[in-house]
């Protein structure tokens, strides 16, 4: 699956779609694979402060746990209430519906410090060489 | 994104079939010092494998399992005592070719591990241990036996073990062995050309609570790579899927089966566990009887339940179970989301007064405590045999 071009990534596998001051996050195509069959997500409420580095929700698959860590901070606007129902979203399109919150950035300027595409491409790819060293 | 398992890639001991289950694309864990395939994503994953042994036929690769062989010495008799000795089920009940679950206990009552004992013969009995516990295993049986007219023999590396498990797996090993499947009882076992290996042992046993097999064959990378292809092959028109272990953890929770480590461990006793059928105290002394007399007498502090989530969440292995004042009263064994019942399930130590069914159980979730109840168990248990399955509309 393609890493979208104007996404930011974060070394622990969450990407961020930033729109002038509201960045869309969530978990990317490798998150997924790594993760399997998603089966429970747990988001913020609208209106909760995330913090950039902590966790702000979870992500289950049947096997695992897997906490979600902020990329950057800020003020929950939205979160992707469909995936209560139909969390196997994360899997099939985690690009794209299977989004997770969004966020009204309270420093923009933390997204500079993220990966952009080439460089989480080039990171994925030195973890998977290492896991089948 | 952080996984919860990660594991040291270096001395990982492998199976035989390590080079197939990489050719397949699996996903490979750490478990308990095994580099063992999870799942195999190309094939669909943990939940496609779950579904296919619950509705067809599942492959897995159980060569991590340990043997111990223990023989008569110079007098008939001498296997059977020392079997008695250091296992709490009633092995003077097996005929040849019958096979038991059982367990190894310490002095206390608790568990050395759970065990499958099978009869090869008059005196020939066949252990087969947990991976994670084979030393410990081996060891104990050989300190625990010296005093016995028996020989103790090691075979853990010398077979590779292959479980074919759901209700197609019989029609499936029956297009590629001389012996008739038909025959054997659940629980027993008997030898037979199995893709052309003459005398390989096929027992109807299993860990997923479906009916299947396991067999035994040499460990060596070329045979077992034959018998295992040969198996999906065959299995093909059956929908076969290779299975790894977390389809055998699910499939094994759906059916309450102990794991050790999870529901016994050197600290549970028998009693606590729920499994008083496999120990039979009126076969005379055996290790840990004398501390069981006394737990008995004493009465019991915790009990194993089922639970079974009511509020969204879900439970995890030793995430802890509070009452409805908040208190901690005990804690989760295992939990999952149950593929067969679309539920999440668990498994729970919880005092004896909290085990009727219905009570309500708190699980602590991260920072929430979600309601479960306690409801009965196996959660799930495999639909009677039919003898004319199309005469019976079982719906």
């Amino acid at each position: 699956m393609a890493y979208p071009a104007n996404y930011r990534y974060t070394k622990e596998h969450e990407w961020v779609d930033v729109k002038s001051d509201v960045a869309a996050i969530g978990i990317t195509d490798y998150a997924q694979h790594e993760l399997g069959d998603v089966v429970f997500v747990e988001l913020p409420k609208v209106g909760a402060k995330i913090e950039a580095g902590k966790t702000f929700g979870t992500v289950e698959s049947v096997k695992a746990v897997s906490d979600i860590y902020a990329p950057a901070s800020g003020e929950v606007v939205e979160a992707n209430e469909v995936l209560h129902n139909t969390p196997e979203k994360i899997n099939t399109d985690p690009h794209g519906e299977g989004w997770l919150i969004k966020v009204r950035l309270a420093n923009p300027a933390e997204i500079s410090g993220l990966m952009d595409t080439a460089a989480y491409e080039a990171y994925i790819a030195s973890q998977s060489k290492e896991a089948s060293a | 994104m952080e996984s919860v398992t990660t594991s040291p890639i270096t001395e990982l001991r492998k199976t035989a079939l390590n080079a197939e289950h990489r050719r397949l694309g699996a996903k490979m864990v750490n478990f308990g010092g095994w580099d063992m395939p999870v799942e195999y994503p190309a094939t669909g994953g943990l939940v496609a494998e779950h579904k296919a042994v619950r509705s067809a036929v599942g492959l897995f690769d159980v060569s991590h399992m340990g043997d111990i062989r223990i023989r008569s010495g110079r007098v008939s008799g001498g296997a059977l005592a020392a079997v008695q000795h250091i296992s709490m089920n009633d092995a003077s009940k097996l005929a040849i070719g019958q096979a038991h679950y059982s367990a190894m206990l310490y002095p206390e009552g608790t568990f050395v591990d759970d065990v499958i004992v099978h009869r090869l013969g008059e005196d020939d009995y066949l252990l087969v241990i947990n991976a994670g516990t084979r030393e410990k295993d081996i060891n104990w049986v050989r300190e625990n036996t010296k005093g016995f007219d028996c020989v103790v023999e090691e075979l853990s590396d010398a077979y590779t073990q292959l479980a074919i498990q759901g209700p197609r797996a019989q029609e499936l090993l029956q297009k590629l062995t001389d012996a008739n499947l038909g025959v054997i009882k659940n629980y027993w076992f008997t030898h037979g050309t199995v893709c052309g290996l003459k005398d390989t042992l096929i027992a109807r046993t299993g860990y997923t609570g479906e009916d299947g097999f396991e067999i035994y064959v040499r460990s060596d990378a070329a045979t077992s790579a034959m018998v295992w292809n040969k198996l999906l092959e065959a299995g093909r028109e059956f929908g076969i899927l290779a299975c790894g272990l977390g389809a055998r953890n699910t499939l094994r929770l759906e059916s309450k089966m102990a794991l050790y480590g999870h529901e016994i461990s050197d600290k549970i006793n028998v009693w606590e566990a729920g499994l008083d059928r496999y120990c039979k105290m009126e076969k005379g002394d055996f290790i840990g009887r004398a501390a069981l007399e006394r737990a008995k007498a004493a009465g019991l502090t915790r009990a194993l339940v089922g639970l079974e989530m009511v509020d969204r969440g879900i439970a995890r292995d030793e995430y802890c179970c509070c009452n409805e004042s908040g208190e901690v009263i005990g804690v989760v064994t295992s939990g999952s989301p149950s593929p067969t019942l679309c539920k999440n399930i668990a498994l729970a130590y919880v005092p004896p007064a909290m085990t009727e069914l219905g009570t309500p159980i708190y699980v602590q979730i991260r920072s929430q405590k979600c309601k479960a109840q306690v409801v009965a168990t196996p959660f799930y248990r495999r639909p009677k045999k039919t003898v004319a399955p199309q005469a019976t509309a079982n719906v």
